[in-house]
């Protein structure tokens, strides 16, 4: 009985948070249709790769994220012609958040001269499908028959603070086993990352 | 004398606690999860550049002190903003223990601190080894939360 009791006082705390569902790997990804810092809407059916794209949930403020600009910057000249270009979607609410707004993703997109689209999930409709909590949150797709299939959800590599010290750089392991034709050995990650703002 | 002596060393530490903060790698903060103690552990994730953690942070002080609960603020900072951290707990007047975890390797960690845990933070874990019952906040929370939390384990 007092197992039972505790257990509903579990779940009534449980409760308190929002359920976190979203994609698991394997799982067909949606299309979605959203405005990049250029002004033009950015769509997963027409903007992805021959293979698929490297949809990457990421914002301005958050200290990770402008860590791995560089690195996605790498990314991008790295395998946007092997069929798997970045997308990047800033998530956060703008008014939670007013340094991740559009005007002030356009500057920092022109400061350090992003070579992806960085596109805005203003209704944050996109965000909560995915099931992204994160900053910055990675989901590789895989392209089949124009489906696109969850591969790898997590993190870009083992080491934010210092790229020079990465020993597994879990995403490109990815990326490179899809381009292989063969599996992905580690499909899920999980790193220290700021707390997507909802609105 | 020495008994005298050794009285007032004890007192200053007790006095300049609650600005130090240990640096540790993950195999310390494991023990502390593991630990078998008498006390409800309240621990919290953080770190300096995370506003909503500095928000909820008065919360846990005051658990701490309303309840017969150990706190403990682990830091996320890197290492080399161990100066930050220090400050901001010395400006705080931080009286939970406070931890930097310098361990980067994320991965290698975050499931063995909570499963359900997607590694964004704030996040906070609440833990009696003595039942092995736990409560994990995986976001931002509030006073009433933890009260609420807590209510489940000291007042059964």
């Amino acid at each position: 009985m007092k197992t039972l009791v505790l257990s509903l006082g579990l779940l009534t705390v449980f409760s308190f948070s929002p359920v976190m569902n979203g994609y698991e790997v394997g799982d067909e990804a949606r299309d979605f249709n959203l405005k990049n810092v250029d002004g033009k809407n950015i769509s997963l059916k027409k903007n992805s790769g021959e293979n698929g794209a490297i949809v990457i949930f990421t914002c301005n403020t958050c200290p990770y994220s402008v860590l791995y600009e560089d690195r996605i910057i790498a990314l991008q000249e790295k395998y946007e012609e092997k069929g798997f270009p970045v997308i990047a979607i800033q998530p956060n609410d703008s008014k939670k958040s007013p340094g991740d707004s559009f005007e002030k993703m356009q500057q920092r997109a022109e400061e350090k001269g992003f070579n992806f689209p960085y596109v805005i999930d203003e209704t944050q409709e996109i965000t909560t499908t995915y099931g992204a909590t994160n900053t910055p949150h990675v989901y590789l797709l895989n392209k089949k028959e124009d489906k696109f299939y969850v591969a790898y959800i997590g993190a870009i590599d083992n080491n934010s603070r210092n790229a020079s010290k990465v020993t597994e750089k879990y995403l490109e392991n990815a990326v490179d086993a899809l381009l292989k034709g063969e599996k992905v050995q580690n499909t899920k990650t999980k790193a220290i990352g700021c707390t997507i703002k909802f609105k | 004398m020495t008994r005298i002596i050794t009285f007032l060393c004890f007192l200053i530490s007790f006095a300049s606690y609650s600005q130090q903060v240990e640096v540790v790698k993950f195999d310390k903060l494991e023990s502390l999860l593991k630990a078998e103690k008498e006390k409800v552990t309240v621990i919290n994730f953080w770190a300096t550049w995370c506003a909503p953690c500095i928000k909820e942070m008065p919360y846990f002080e005051e658990i701490r002190s309303e309840y017969d609960v150990d706190v403990v603020l682990v830091s996320l900072d890197f290492i080399e903003k161990l100066d930050k951290v220090k400050a901001f707990a010395e400006k705080k007047n931080l009286k939970s223990r406070v931890l930097l975890l310098d361990d980067v390797d994320y991965n290698s960690w975050i499931d063995k601190v909570e499963p359900r845990w997607s590694g964004a933070i704030p996040a906070t874990l609440i833990l009696d080894n003595r039942s092995k019952e736990r409560v994990f906040i995986g976001q931002e929370t509030s006073k009433e939360e933890l009260v609420k939390s807590l209510n489940k384990f000291i007042n059964p």
